[in-house]
């Protein structure tokens, strides 16, 4: 399994969850992650901030064509989506995909088609079924999927609507998911 | 990239296709998409290909080369920009306190709305400029690549659905009237206020193929060149920076940046978490 980047989608409950994904990741991974979290866009939010708060990893809200760099997270902005290529970052203000902008779909859609055989995708806690269809396509395209154990997660409805897509790589308790992807990924 | 499902292939196929579609678009019809960012651009591409009941990119390609109308669809789908009206209330509030007092020591303005697309923004400036007591001495260029959304910019008409979330931008940007003074309802839709666009002027234009038309102390690109890969952003920037007056303000969308353009250095920021900057050499 080779890994070029992470990608990982979450809804309700999301910002607990991925906190526990970062602080567990040491400053040196070798790849850059991306993240969706379903937000609100009528305020200027310090999500960024928050999500790094104790992080080895520093998170920045993505901004358009930046190149991201290993070891650094890049959050989708409020009221865009997030795409991938090799090597740079792209937003749309596209409508909304499954009533969600940013979409975990759009992104891992986009992180399958850049990265195929090297993307990892992770689904956290979330109300909704975004992610599915875009962890499916990782999948299709050779890359390891990750789904957050239903049962430890504060909604479960996402990772169970991912699980129904197919079967994943892993299905992990939170804690076990940032020290698999440093198994994965590998560490500087 | 190479295409890791088929040894037997250089390139995967669809990354193929989708050359194949932009160089026929673009020899056809003249529009360049080319250099668009390839993540969004085959997004919509793949959304026309389902819409028209289609399987495949090159089965897209050979409608549109044959049927200008399934050419026009395209083109919408490539152009249309979701807008809202005061979009990031943040921006216009600070354009405001920031630049509106740079404004009033010209006694004429000339501002651009570069690919304007269904004309929530144009219409966001207008309203600030009134208020601001600047319309009178200015005229606004809306433009946009494709004249059919252009009419519907000039129809001055959205869905009613939508007042109340511009309203609430209205507001936070720092708004001084009541927002609904500005409209008119009609059935399900408003139409807004013809003195809006007294000072407007539509018309398309172009900013991948064609060239600067005019000077202007204000320029608006917000949420365009997200579209465009870094090569196509680098050469609208330089039509950008050659359509500014010296002192001239340009306003990019939120996330968008000049750090990574070869003009960063041409211009000052005059307010960074809102994109607006000021060109100075």
């Amino acid at each position: 399994m080779a890994c070029g980047i992470v990608a990982v989608g979450a809804s309700w409950g999301g910002v607990h969850a991925i906190g526990v994904v970062l602080r567990g990741l040491p400053g040196d991974l070798p790849v850059p992650i991306v993240v969706a979290q379903h937000r609100g866009e009528e305020h200027p939010t310090r999500l960024a901030e928050t999500l790094g708060r104790g992080a080895a990893i520093p998170v920045h809200e993505a901004t358009d064509k930046e190149a991201p760099e290993p070891g650094h997270a890049y959050l989708a902005p409020p009221g865009y989506h997030l795409l991938v290529e090799r090597g740079s970052l792209s937003l749309s203000t596209d409508g909304e995909v499954r009533f969600s902008r940013p979409s975990i779909d759009v992104l891992f859609e986009s992180v399958a088609d850049a990265y195929g055989p090297d993307a990892v995708g992770v689904i956290l806690t979330g109300a909704s079924d975004d992610g599915a269809a875009g962890l499916a396509h990782i999948r299709r395209r050779g890359g390891v999927t990750i789904v957050q154990e239903p049962a430890t997660a504060e909604r479960r409805t996402m990772p169970d609507a991912a699980l129904a897509g197919g079967q994943p790589h892993r299905v992990l308790g939170l804690e076990e998911i940032a020290p698999f992807l440093v198994k994965v990924c590998g560490q500087g | 990239m190479a295409d890791d499902r088929h040894p037997l292939r250089r390139r995967d196929v669809e990354a193929v296709e989708l050359d194949l579609l932009a160089d026929g678009v673009y020899e056809a019809y003249g529009f360049d998409f080319r250099r668009y960012s390839r993540p969004s651009f085959r997004r919509r591409i793949w959304r026309r290909v389902n819409d028209e009941g289609l399987t495949s990119i090159t089965g897209l390609l050979d409608r549109v080369l044959h049927d200008p109308l399934a050419m026009q669809r395209l083109l919408a789908d490539l152009s249309v920009n979701v807008s809202a009206m005061f979009r990031n209330p943040g921006f216009f509030r600070v354009f405001r306190a920031k630049v509106v007092p740079l404004l009033r020591t010209y006694p004429f303005l000339r501002v651009w709305n570069a690919g304007c697309a269904t004309g929530e923004e144009t219409l966001s400036v207008a309203i600030l400029l009134k208020e601001s007591g600047l319309y009178d001495r200015t005229l606004i260029y809306a433009t946009d690549m494709n004249d059919v959304i252009l009419n519907q910019a000039r129809s001055r008409t959205y869905p009613i659905a939508k007042m109340r979330e511009y309203t609430a931008n209205y507001i936070e940007a720092g708004g001084t009237h009541s927002f609904s003074e500005y409209y008119v309802a009609d059935g399900d839709r408003v139409v807004f206020q013809p003195a809006l666009v007294e000072n407007v002027v539509f018309a398309q234009h172009n900013l991948v193929t064609d060239h600067s038309f005019n000077e202007f102390h204000v320029i608006m690109c917000r949420n365009v060149m997200i579209y465009f890969n870094r090569e196509l952003q680098e050469h609208v920037h330089k039509l950008l920076y050659e359509s500014l007056t010296h002192f001239g303000v340009l306003g990019l969308g939120s996330r968008e940046s000049l750090e990574f353009s070869g003009h960063r250095e041409a211009y000052e920021l005059l307010d960074e978490s809102q994109r607006l900057y000021r060109k100075i050499a």
